[in-house]
């Protein structure tokens, strides 16, 4: 067959492997593959903008939600997390440079750094959302805040209610349990007395019943078998040792600085009712942090194989394409942190 | 083309009566919204025998009869004639726009003077509350005199329409919709859900039952003490078609969405934790209040509660009426 | 060879020089099953979308005549509610998802685009055979809802009944989301191919209409879609781990779903009509021997309808309680996507006027097209008009509204499409008579369906009702006879096809006249597409073209060079 086409236009030996046949030249070749990369970079962020206007709705309506959720996200982590993708995103950018002076070993240790970068970041992401899922501050239907965030949330109710006077002053291990569910009760009570009051005919009775639904989540777990004083009483211990998440508004009580006693009352400081529906905070939290999360991994991925490939020798100055593209991405993701952190780190 | 004459023909005779399009008009709303339908309707008509009538003529007047020809060279644009194609369209969508959004802007505001009903949908029924808390399955509203609405769901999106009304408006879950209309006809009207809600969204009908003047107010008088003059199996029979257990719980033993009623009374029922338990006074009851507790086996738990929207006095009757079904 | 008035025989193979050269046709070399799934060919993956797309224009026209059978009585007729349920939601599914939206574009598109441009290939042909493999993979999640218990919620997903329901929703949302995936990378592939692949002398303004239609739709493919692959994520996040932002039990908003939704399903339309009204400019033009009118109004209004179709989503929620404002701003953009259109419309008429209009099948779809799609869009003027549609909405005429625009446009477009590509794509003519038959019997029998359907809806009959009062009895009767008159004119279409893939006369080189580059190569297109880099001129410029009888052809009359 080839013989007798040897005549046809598709077969252009004097052309590097690289280079496909259906192109005439490599630089519009290369100007292709950019317009394409750039074109995907643009689903990406209409990918993002679906979760982008969730939160904006949401926070236009509910900012008080917003507000009270993000002081158990941590800043320290998230501005390291901040820091570590700006980093990786200069040692990206250098491997393209790199790449185009022919400086392979550079290269390589530039992407490899970038790619620790990335693994550092998911590292913390690990720690974050190991207390988030710890303290139970997850979204929707897996609410449920266990252990210090109860005792922001519940227990700031329960003081309201004038139920538990003595709750910021000893935080123990022991108490937990029954004040919270007392602290439960109190706040079902509350739903129940004020909502019929705010609607005043036959409708209303279904805001007692969202608000006592509401308010039944946490307390079916308070109640249920999974949180025995002991278990309770290991989770204080070790969260003492490791971490500000939960820690009440501004979330930044210094390690050294939270004691048992009375640092935490301070910081629990929450003026007027708990807003409804925190859940949905964590919700829009996880659902952001989490699609981009998936996008490090991706990124992460994508590094690896321009690495096993700049070992293999593909690039060269003439052809980096993969190189400059796959750094075109990692830059999106480290762009999306960016406007991540403060929409949900710094409300306020 | 004949039903293109009849539609020519019914437009001619609009008004209250039902044309070849439109249902009748049997409220304020109807006959302002059956003006802009029919402007609209006549500029369509323009257009449309302009461009299909030219379409046809030219494939006849044009056509190459040996089935190909040559080119030939005419001018290929002509920018005023253009414009002109433009701006004509839009210097006539700007009434139609104008039009429709003032016929919409009356539909969505109820007068000060409108008399209240809170409707509740839930699948699949409709159910009203009138000012003195009675609850009926049917809309009833007095002639000439305009009604409000406020529609709440007990669990997905519902749409409450009414055809000769012309008014329709989503049944949203956490919140409530508003709409409201001034009937004038007396008598029966359709009721339609028209926001897809399952098995029996088709189902979803009921009426709206407009008084004559005077008579709406000792309707509402008798049946709102109908539990008072019926004893407590007959009115737990009516409780069972207003409230909505009909369209779940048939009473022949056919099983619908839920358990049929009939002769469950005292009867072993085997739930979906596995328990059993006798269908009794307080299992009736619990299951009314907290319907997702005690779900028998074989069925979905989508019943919504009726805490709060049943009085102790119409569970005892709806009770007394299962025990009846033997 | 010399392609020159005396030189052409009547044993010209669809204008190949020789026999031994046609084997070079895309069709025949390479050989073997295996080249066909791993071709990189745009030309061979046209065609595995056509018989893919097709397949599923299939399955979902049998869910189409089941659903039109159920509805022949009031109550039970031949299937139970549920199944009803599925039923119309699997046929809005597949119909939309999987054959409108890739139909003209992928299947269509991907044939003639590099061909119409000159190019080799699409730019990136690999990327290309994926989006094949992410359909069928989408495809398959699709349908394997139908057998996994089912999904009961129409095409439209709405929360919180799809959040509620048993059955395959997750299955057929991940369907959903895969498919997006594949139109967005068509659309990606089609846009960059239509930037940087252009040959020298081919400026924006010497593009064929159909690439400027395609180029719209790609815009629109590639900045709508991505939003409904995260609607579906949410909504199966949603299901599996409760996340409630659209839940109200949960303090989420139901209505943001569909502002989701519909953020994307209304450009989702205008991907479905663009690539449609791009096959009209092209058949107008040619079968009216006659340079198309307005040429710079076709190429912007494209572009302009495009834009427009992203600011007019919230014309499908009048009636759900948004604000009085949003109603009011979207009823006045919605009205403004008429504009374009007409302007479309008229330049057709105009195109045809004094023309020498040659009525084979594409021309007389494009004739049946203005019928139909005339219906389909001046019927839209009463959706927008806020007070008229808080009538209509949900009701059967918004039911016969998008039918008449996507399949009095969109089909009725492909049909004109695939009988103009036809002799092209498989080197056959098809029976030309039969096609006339087809044309009309599809004609007479969608007007019937959907006529009827228009009344019963101003009437007040919702749609998705499986059960109806007596009064609409008379409308459905109609409305069902005629979606079995449509379904006797697919299965002669269908015949007379495949007949003629079989036993069909050889098609020479360019049957209609085209001038727009395919038809410059032979039938079928050798699989290098060009020797060398075409020559580019006026697509509409028909002058040099006149029929040669013994190839029943049309030929150029000036020497092009070999063939």
């Amino acid at each position: 067959m080839s013989k007798k086409h040897s005549s046809d236009g598709a077969g252009h030996a004097e052309h590097p492997k690289w280079m496909q046949h259906h192109f005439d030249t490599p630089s519009q070749q290369f100007a292709s593959s950019k317009m394409g990369m750039w074109l995907f970079l643009a689903t990406e962020v209409l990918l993002f903008a679906g979760l982008f206007c969730a939160y904006t709705v949401y926070r236009a309506n509910h900012m008080d939600m917003f507000v009270f959720g993000h002081q158990f996200l941590d800043v320290k982590w998230g501005a390291i997390n901040t820091c570590v993708l700006l980093f990786s995103s200069l040692t990206a950018a250098w491997s393209v440079r790199a790449a185009q002076l022919g400086q392979k070993g550079l290269m390589i240790a530039l992407l490899f750094i970038t790619l620790l970068c990335g693994g550092a970041f998911m590292a913390i992401k690990y720690v974050e959302y190991s207390h988030k899922i710890h303290d139970g501050l997850l979204w929707g239907t897996k609410y449920k805040p266990a252990g210090h965030a109860a005792e922001v949330i519940h227990g700031e109710e329960a003081h309201a209610a004038g139920e538990l006077g003595g709750a910021h002053g000893r935080v123990d291990e022991g108490h937990t349990e029954a004040e919270q569910v007392a602290g439960i009760e109190a706040a079902h009570g509350e739903g129940a007395a004020e909502a019929p009051a705010a609607g005043g005919d036959a409708l209303a009775t279904d805001g007692a019943q969202a608000a006592g639904a509401q308010a039944a989540a946490p307390a079916a777990q308070g109640e249920g078998v999974e949180l025995p004083a002991d278990v309770l009483a290991i989770d204080v211990a070790e969260r003492s040792t490791t971490l500000p998440a939960a820690i009440g508004p501004r979330g930044l009580v210094p390690v050294a600085e939270e004691g048992h006693d009375d640092g935490h009352g301070a910081g629990h400081h929450w003026e007027g009712p708990i807003p409804d529906n925190v859940h949905i905070f964590f919700g829009i939290y996880f659902g952001m942090t989490g699609l981009h999360g998936i996008h490090v991994l991706i990124g992460m991925i994508i590094l690896g194989w321009l690495i096993y490939r700049a070992l293999k020798n593909d690039f060269s100055p003439e052809y980096f394409t993969p190189v400059d593209l796959g750094v075109l991405y990692w830059h999106l993701v480290d762009l999306i942190w960016i406007f991540l952190f403060p929409l949900l780190y710094l409300i306020g | 083309m004949g039903a293109l004459l009849t539609a020519l023909a019914g437009l001619a005779l609009a008004g209250k009566e039902k044309t070849f399009w439109l249902p009748k008009q049997s409220s304020t709303a109807a006959a302002a919204i059956d003006w802009v339908w029919g402007f609209i309707f006549w500029i369509s008509a323009v257009f449309f025998f302009i461009i299909v009538g030219l379409t046809i003529l030219f494939a006849i007047q044009y056509r190459a009869r040996k089935g190909y020809a040559t080119a030939k060279k005419h001018s290929s644009h002509n920018t005023v004639l253009e414009l002109t194609w433009t701006i004509i369209p839009t210097i006539l969508l700007i009434p139609i726009f104008w039009y429709g959004f003032k016929a919409y802007l009356d539909l969505t505001v109820p007068p000060a003077n409108s008399y209240e009903i809170g409707v509740t949908a839930q699948r699949w029924a409709w159910m009203f509350t009138y000012p003195n808390g009675y609850v009926d399955e049917n809309l009833h509203v007095p002639v000439d005199r305009p009604v409000k609405l406020v529609m709440q769901s007990e669990d997905v999106i519902h749409s409450f329409f009414v055809p000769n009304f012309r008014v329709k408006r989503d049944v949203v879950p956490g919140r409530y919709n508003i709409t409201w209309f001034e009937a004038t006809e007396v008598g029966d009207h359709v009721i339609f859900c028209t926001e897809y809600c399952g098995t029996g969204h088709s189902d979803m009908m009921s009426k709206v039952v407009v008084h004559p003047s005077g008579e709406f107010e000792t309707w509402l008088e008798d049946a709102s003490n109908f539990l008072d003059k019926l004893s407590p199996a007959e009115g737990g029979e009516m409780l069972y078609s207003m409230r909505g257990c009909k369209q779940c719980h048939t009473i022949d033993g056919s099983v619908r969405i839920g358990p049929s009623f009939k002769g469950i009374w005292g009867a072993q029922h085997a739930l979906t934790t596995g328990e059993q338990v006798t269908v009794d006074g307080n299992y009736v009851r619990q299951s009314i209040m907290d319907p997702a507790s005690q779900v028998v086996a074989g069925y979905d738990a989508v019943m919504p509660t009726y805490k709060g929207r049943l009085k102790d006095q119409e569970i005892t009757a709806i009770i007394a009426y299962i025990k009846s079904l033997q | 060879m010399n392609v020159t008035d005396t030189s052409i025989t009547p044993t010209d193979l669809g204008g190949y020089a020789s026999e031994e050269a046609e084997s070079e046709n895309f069709l025949s070399y390479p050989k073997g099953i295996m080249s066909w799934l791993v071709t990189l060919d745009h030309k061979r993956i046209g065609i595995l979308y056509l018989i893919c797309i097709l397949t599923a224009f299939f399955i979902g026209g049998m869910f189409a005549l089941l659903i039109r059978t159920e509805l022949l009585t009031p109550g039970a007729t031949i299937v139970d509610a549920d199944t009803y349920n599925q039923l119309f939601t699997l046929h809005g599914a597949i119909m939309i998802f999987l054959f409108i939206i890739p139909g003209i574009p992928a299947a269509l598109g991907n044939f003639a685009l590099p061909l119409m441009l000159g190019a080799k290939d699409v730019a990136f042909p690999r990327l290309n055979l994926m989006s094949w493999y992410l359909w069928l993979i989408g495809a398959a999640f699709t349908v394997f809802s139908l057998v996994n218990g089912g999904a009961d919620t129409g095409w439209t997903f709405y929360t919180p009944y799809s959040t509620q329901t048993d059955g395959a929703i997750i299955s057929i949302t991940m369907g959903v989301f895969i498919l997006g995936f594949s139109s967005i990378f068509t659309g990606l592939n089609f846009l960059v191919t239509i930037h940087r692949l252009r040959p020298p002398g081919m400026t924006w303004f010497k593009m064929p209409l159909f690439l400027w239609g395609i180029y719209g739709t790609a815009i629109m493919q590639v900045l709508a879609t991505p939003v409904i692959g995260i609607t579906m994520l949410l909504l199966i996040v949603e299901r599996t781990l409760g996340f409630g932002i659209f839940d109200p039990a949960l303090g989420g908003d139901p209505v943001l779903f569909q502002h989701f939704f519909w953020f994307y399903s209304h450009p989702a339309v205008y991907i479905m009509i663009l690539p449609a009204l791009a096959i009209m400019s092209e058949i107008f033009s040619v079968f009216s021997r006659k340079h198309i009118f307005g040429y710079k109004f076709i190429a912007f209004s494209s572009i302009v309808l495009a834009i427009l179709s992203f600011l007019v989503w919230g014309h499908h929620m009048f009636p759900s309680g948004q604000s009085e404002l949003a109603n009011f701003v979207f009823s006045a953009l919605t009205f403004s996507v008429s504009i374009p259109t007409a302007i479309k419309m008229f330049n057709w008429l105009a195109t045809m006027y004094k023309g020498e209009i040659v009525l084979k099948t594409p021309m007389l779809y494009a004739l049946s097209f203005m019928f139909l799609f005339g219906i389909g869009g001046l019927t839209g003027l009463f959706l927008g008009s806020l007070a008229v549609d808080i009538h209509l909405h949900d009701t059967y005429f918004v039911v016969a509204h998008f039918h008449y625009v996507m399949f009095g446009g969109t089909v009725i477009a492909f049909l004109a499409g695939l009988h103009y590509w036809w002799p092209k794509v498989f080197g056959r003519m098809y029976n030309e008579k039969l096609g006339a038959i087809g044309a009309a019997i599809i004609f007479v029998g969608f007007n019937m369906t959907f006529l009827a359907q228009f009344v019963m809806g101003s009437q007040g009959m919702p749609r998705r009702y499986y059960n109806y009062i007596d009064e609409y009895t008379i409308y459905h009767h109609i409305s069902t006879g005629g979606s079995f008159i449509m379904a006797i004119g697919f299965f002669l279409i269908a015949g007379y096809l495949l007949h003629s893939l079989l036993k069909g006369k050889r098609a020479p080189a360019n049957p209609w006249g085209g001038n727009t580059l395919e038809w410059h190569i032979p039938s079928p297109p050798p699989y290098y597409n060009f020797k060398e880099a075409p020559t580019v001129g006026d697509p509409y410029d028909f002058s040099e073209l006149e029929w040669d009888d013994r190839i029943e052809g049309y030929v150029f009359r000036k020497a092009e060079g070999s063939a």
